[in-house]
C-alpha cells in the first residue's frame, strides 16, 4: 500500500490480509485488518503518535511489543492503548492523547 | 583488521586459503570462519568429510584442500555465509567463485551483476554462470559467478 | 474465574515453549501464557540460520524452530493449555497467581511455576534519543519480518553486537539502507562472520565510534558520531553527520525479572548475565522451590542454549510434583552436556563466567 511495505521478501512470505479503512486525526487512512495500530500508522508514514505531557516533544513507537509505553494513544475512545499490541479494525478511531489524556466517564 | 572492519585482510585469510597446486586442480571450498564460534553445520553438510573440527564445536572448521572436491553443498549450510568455492580452472584467464545470496531479485544464469569486493567497493561488472536455488537450500541461492583469475580472492559479493 | 494447574509456564518463547513441551510430554498437566498474539517468541521474527550444533537445529532458519517448537507443543495438546494474548500479572503466596487476557482477570493455583520472561531492550543515552524514528532492534524485527512494514528507507545501527549485525542485514534483505553501524569498543562486539556479511554488501562499521546526538525535530533526519578515546570519551573534532531517517538501538537486553521480585525469589546482579537474574541452581530452581526460571530471564544468551535450560526446567518441574522420573533424568542429561558444548570455546568466556558467579552463590561450584 505504501514504500515501506514490503511486497516480496527474500526469505519470509506474508500471508494476504483484509485491507479496512481507519481514522487518524481525522483523515481517513487504509491498513491491515489485524496488524497493530501503531504499525498501520508507520506504514501510512506517521511516526509521531504522541507528544510528551510535560516537554511537548514528539514521542514514536520503539518496542513494539507492549513493553515501553511510548505508543500509547486514544484509540476508540480509550486513552493509554498501547498501540503496537492493539490489533487494527474497520472503523477505528485514532487519536493522539493530549497531556496525561482524559478518562470519559 | 577483521576485528576491528569486518574486512579479512590478506594475512588473516592465508591460512584457510588452499596452496597453490590444489588451486591449480579445479574447485575447491575456501572457509573465511576464523573465529572459535559454537557452530558446526559445515561438518555434516560435506559429503566427502573434507572438513574438520579439533576439539569440537566451538573450533574452527579446518578443510583438508586435497579431500574437497570443490561439490559447494557446504556453502548454503553456513549460518555465517562464510564458505565460498572458487574454481582456477575454469578457462585460461577467468576463474568462478560460488557465494551464498540471500536477496532479491536473484539472478538468472547469463545476466551480468556488479561484483563487490570485501569492503562493498564495485569491482566491474561479472556474468552469472549458475544458480542454484532448490527448495532444499530454503532460500540460500548459490550463485557462481566467472572472474578474472587475479580476483578470485577479492570478489566476495554481487549486487543484481 | 480460576483455573488448576500442576507446572505453569509464563512466557512461550524458546524456552518456555521447551519446558512445557517437557513438562507435558512427561505427563505434567501443564498452562502456558504468553502475552503475545502468537507464541514462539522473538523466532517469529528470526530470518537467519542458526548457529550452533546440527544435533540441534543448527543451519536452521528461526522463524522454523519456532514452527517446530509450535509442532512439539501440538503434539501433547491434551495436557498442555496455552493461552495467547494473555500476561501474567501477579504471584501470591500459597502458588496462585493472577492472569489477565483481553477479556478478564483469572486465578491460577499451581503446583510448580518456570518463569521464561525473556527480556527487554535496553535504550542508550544520547541528544535528542526520543525522537520518533528510534527503535530498539527488536521493535525493527517485529515491524519488518512480522507486519511486513520497513522501519524507513535509510537506518544507522548503533551496537555489533550479534543482534546489532543481524537485525543489519535482516534490514538489507528488506530492502533498507544501512549507512553504518557504530561500536564504542575498538573491536566488533558480535560474530566476525556476521560482520563481514554486511561489510561486504558495503555496510561500514564505526568502531571506537559513539553517537553524540541524533538530528531532527519531529522525527530522526541524521546523526551526529564521532571518535571515542579508550577511555569512551568523545575525541574532539571527529565529528561525523550521517544523513538517515531512523536510528536502531542494539546496545543490550536485561532479564525482565518483575515476577520473581513479586514472589520474593532472590535476586543477583550479574553484569556478564545483563543485570539482576533470579538466582537459580543448575536445576533452574530458584530461591522459591516451587519457581523455576530458563531462557533469557536467567542470563542473557540466545535461543538454542534457552530451549536446553528450558528442557531442564520443565523436566525438573515435572519431578517436582511427580517424584523422579528416568525419562526426566535423561532429558536433563543431554542438555546439561549440549549446553556444556555450546558455551565452551572464547565466545562462551563471558556466559561461564557469569553462570559460574550464579551457582557459587547457590554453592553448586
Amino acid at each position: 500500500m505504501t514504500s515501506l511495505r514490503i511486497d516480496k521478501h527474500p526469505v519470509l512470505n506474508f500471508p494476504e490480509r483484509k485491507i479496512v479503512n481507519f481514522n487518524f486525526e481525522g483523515k481517513q487512512y487504509q491498513g491491515f485488518a489485524g496488524e497493530p495500530v501503531a504499525a498501520a500508522l508507520h506504514a501510512a508514514g506517521i511516526r509521531t503518535l504522541r507528544h510528551s505531557p510535560q516537554k511537548n516533544r514528539a514521542r514514536g513507537f520503539f518496542c513494539a511489543i507492549g513493553r515501553c509505553s511510548s505508543c500509547i494513544m486514544e484509540v476508540d475512545g480509550q486513552i493509554n492503548t498501547m498501540t503496537c499490541i492493539t490489533p487494527l479494525a474497520e472503523g477505528m478511531q485514532i487519536r493522539m492523547q493530549k497531556g496525561h489524556g482524559t478518562i470519559k466517564a | 583488521m577483521l576485528k576491528n572492519d569486518g574486512i579479512i585482510s590478506p594475512e588473516e585469510l592465508s591460512p584457510v586459503v588452499p596452496p597453490a597446486d590444489r588451486l591449480a586442480r579445479g574447485p575447491v571450498a575456501i572457509i573465511e570462519c576464523l573465529q572459535d564460534i559454537p557452530c558446526d553445520p559445515c561438518v555434516s553438510a560435506c559429503p566427502v568429510k573434507a572438513i574438520k573440527m579439533k576439539e569440537g564445536i566451538t573450533d574452527r572448521p579446518l578443510l583438508e584442500f586435497d579431500t574437497c572436491t570443490g561439490c559447494g553443498l557446504c556453502i548454503p549450510k553456513c549460518p555465517g555465509l562464510a564458505i565460498f568455492v572458487v574454481n582456477m580452472k575454469h578457462t585460461p584467464g577467468m576463474a568462478t567463485v560460488s557465494m551464498s545470496y540471500e536477496q532479491l531479485p536473484v539472478p538468472e544464469k547469463g545476466q551480468e551483476v556488479t561484483a563487490l569486493d570485501r569492503s562493498g567497493k564495485d569491482v566491474g561488472k561479472v556474468k552469472v554462470v549458475r544458480v542454484v536455488n532448490p527448495p532444499g537450500y530454503d532460500h540460500t541461492a548459490v550463485i557462481t559467478i566467472e572472474v578474472p583469475a587475479d580476483q578470485v580472492n577479492n570478489i566476495r559479493a554481487i549486487r543484481v | 474465574m480460576s483455573r488448576n494447574t500442576e507446572v505453569f509456564v509464563i512466557g512461550g518463547g524458546p524456552a518456555g515453549l521447551s519446558a512445557a513441551h517437557v513438562a507435558a510430554k512427561l505427563g505434567a498437566k501443564t498452562l502456558l501464557v504468553d502475552d503475545s498474539a502468537r507464541v514462539g517468541g522473538q523466532l517469529i521474527k528470526q530470518t537467519h540460520r542458526f548457529f550452533g550444533s546440527s544435533n540441534r537445529d543448527a543451519g536452521i532458519r528461526g522463524v522454523t524452530i519456532a514452527e517446530k517448537l509450535q509442532q512439539d507443543i501440538e503434539e501433547v495438546s491434551d495436557r498442555l493449555t496455552v493461552l495467547e494474548n494473555t500476561a501474567a500479572v501477579g504471584f501470591y503466596h500459597n502458588k496462585e497467581a493472577g492472569i489477565l487476557s483481553q477479556k478478564a482477570y483469572e486465578r491460577v493455583t499451581y503446583q510448580a511455576a518456570i518463569v521464561c520472561t525473556g527480556a527487554t531492550e535496553n535504550s542508550l543515552a544520547f541528544d535528542n534519543n526520543d525522537l520518533p524514528g528510534i527503535y530498539g532492534a527488536g521493535g525493527v524485527q517485529t515491524l519488518m519480518n512480522v507486519h511486513g512494514i520497513r522501519p524507513g528507507q535509510k537506518i544507522l545501527m548503533v551496537g555489533s553486537g550479534n543482534i546489532g549485525l543481524i537485525v543489519s542485514y535482516q534490514l538489507i534483505q528488506a530492502g533498507v539502507e544501512v549507512v553504518g553501524v557504530v561500536e564504542g569498543m575498538p573491536t566488533i562486539g558480535g560474530y566476525l562472520v556476521h560482520a563481514s556479511k554486511i561489510r561486504r554488501l558495503g555496510v561500514p562499521i564505526y568502531t571506537s565510534h559513539t553517537i553524540l546526538k541524533a538530528l531532527g525535530s519531529d522525527g530522526v533526519t541524521g546523526a551526529m558520531l564521532s571518535r571515542v578515546d579508550e577511555k569512551f570519551q568523545p575525541v574532539p573534532n571527529t565529528e561525523l553527520e550521517i544523513k538517515c531517517d531512523c536510528i536502531c538501538l542494539a546496545v543490550g537486553l536485561t532479564p525482565l525479572i518483575d515476577l520473581f521480585q513479586q514472589a520474593q525469589c532472590r535476586m543477583v546482579h550479574v553484569g556478564e548475565l545483563g543485570g539482576l537474574v533470579p538466582l537459580h541452581d543448575s536445576a533452574m530452581r530458584t530461591t522459591n522451590p516451587d519457581i523455576f526460571v530458563a531462557g533469557d530471564a536467567s542470563g542473557i544468551e540466545e535461543a538454542t542454549t534457552a530451549i536446553l535450560a528450558g528442557r531442564i526446567a520443565g523436566a525438573r518441574a515435572y519431578e517436582t510434583i511427580h517424584g523422579k522420573s528416568p525419562q526426566a533424568e535423561a532429558i536433563v542429561a543431554e542438555a546439561r552436556e549440549e549446553l556444556r558444548t555450546l558455551r565452551s570455546g572464547s565466545t562462551g568466556e563471558r556466559i561461564r563466567w557469569g553462570r559460574e558467579r550464579v551457582l557459587k552463590e547457590v554453592g553448586e561450584c
